[in-house]
């Protein structure tokens, strides 16, 4: 059985996020995860490759993990604009 | 039981690259495209309808050696599994983020004029 930790932790170790949620939804089939992830290591990658490297990161959980859902795979700058999305642009 | 050895023998690997060539929009799901047997497959499936993209379904429930053997020639661990002009694009949620944004009509339209 995985449990939301080990999730959090694998994924903590190999992409060093700065920001990381990853949500229980297992619905009573075995272990479902949404996750969101933002971590320096996704710049310059394509969406594909950002997947493949969360992928990787839970190798082993996958083995066992039911359905697992990558709902944010973000560099910390796409991450912020939405974050202070009420922030008025600079530029006029 | 859990195999160490390659599910991907050198026929498989020719089989899939046939397969995933031969229609511009291939889609390995649960299921089939009338009667999907998993949300996720189901999700792309109506992004795909919506979009009115012609594309071959394969229900990868039917074919264990086809299931295995395509998670290593895509390198991703699950299904669905969406393939466009013969290369790997995604799995539901890539789909659904480039649906989204506009770039999955812009790949499937990049296969179809090619």
């Amino acid at each position: 059985m995985v449990t939301k930790e080990q999730v959090e932790a694998s994924l903590t170790s190999k992409l060093k996020p700065i920001h990381l949620e990853v949500i229980d939804i297992s619905g009573g089939c075995g272990a479902s995860f949404e996750i969101e992830v933002v971590s320096e290591q996704f710049e310059g990658k394509r969406l594909l490759e950002r997947h493949r490297m969360v992928n990787a990161a839970l190798e082993e959980e996958m083995k066992e993990i039911h359905a697992l859902s990558i709902k944010k795979a973000q560099t910390p700058q796409q991450w912020k604009p939405s974050q202070d999305s009420a922030t008025p642009s600079k530029d006029a | 039981f859990r195999c160490s050895a390659s599910a991907l023998s050198p026929q498989l690997k020719d089989t899939l690259e046939k397969l995933v060539s031969s229609e511009k929009v291939v889609l390995f799901m649960k299921g089939n495209k009338d009667f999907p047997m998993c949300g996720f497959s189901n999700t792309v499936v109506q992004i795909l309808k919506n979009l009115n993209v012609p594309f071959e379904d394969v229900n990868i429930l039917e074919n264990e050696l086809l299931r295995q053997g395509l998670k290593e020639y895509s390198n991703w661990p699950t299904f669905p599994q969406l393939y466009i002009g013969g290369e790997f694009f995604g799995g539901c949620d890539i789909t659904i983020e480039a649906f989204k944004s506009g770039e999955l009509q812009e790949a499937v339209e990049r296969a179809m004029c090619s």
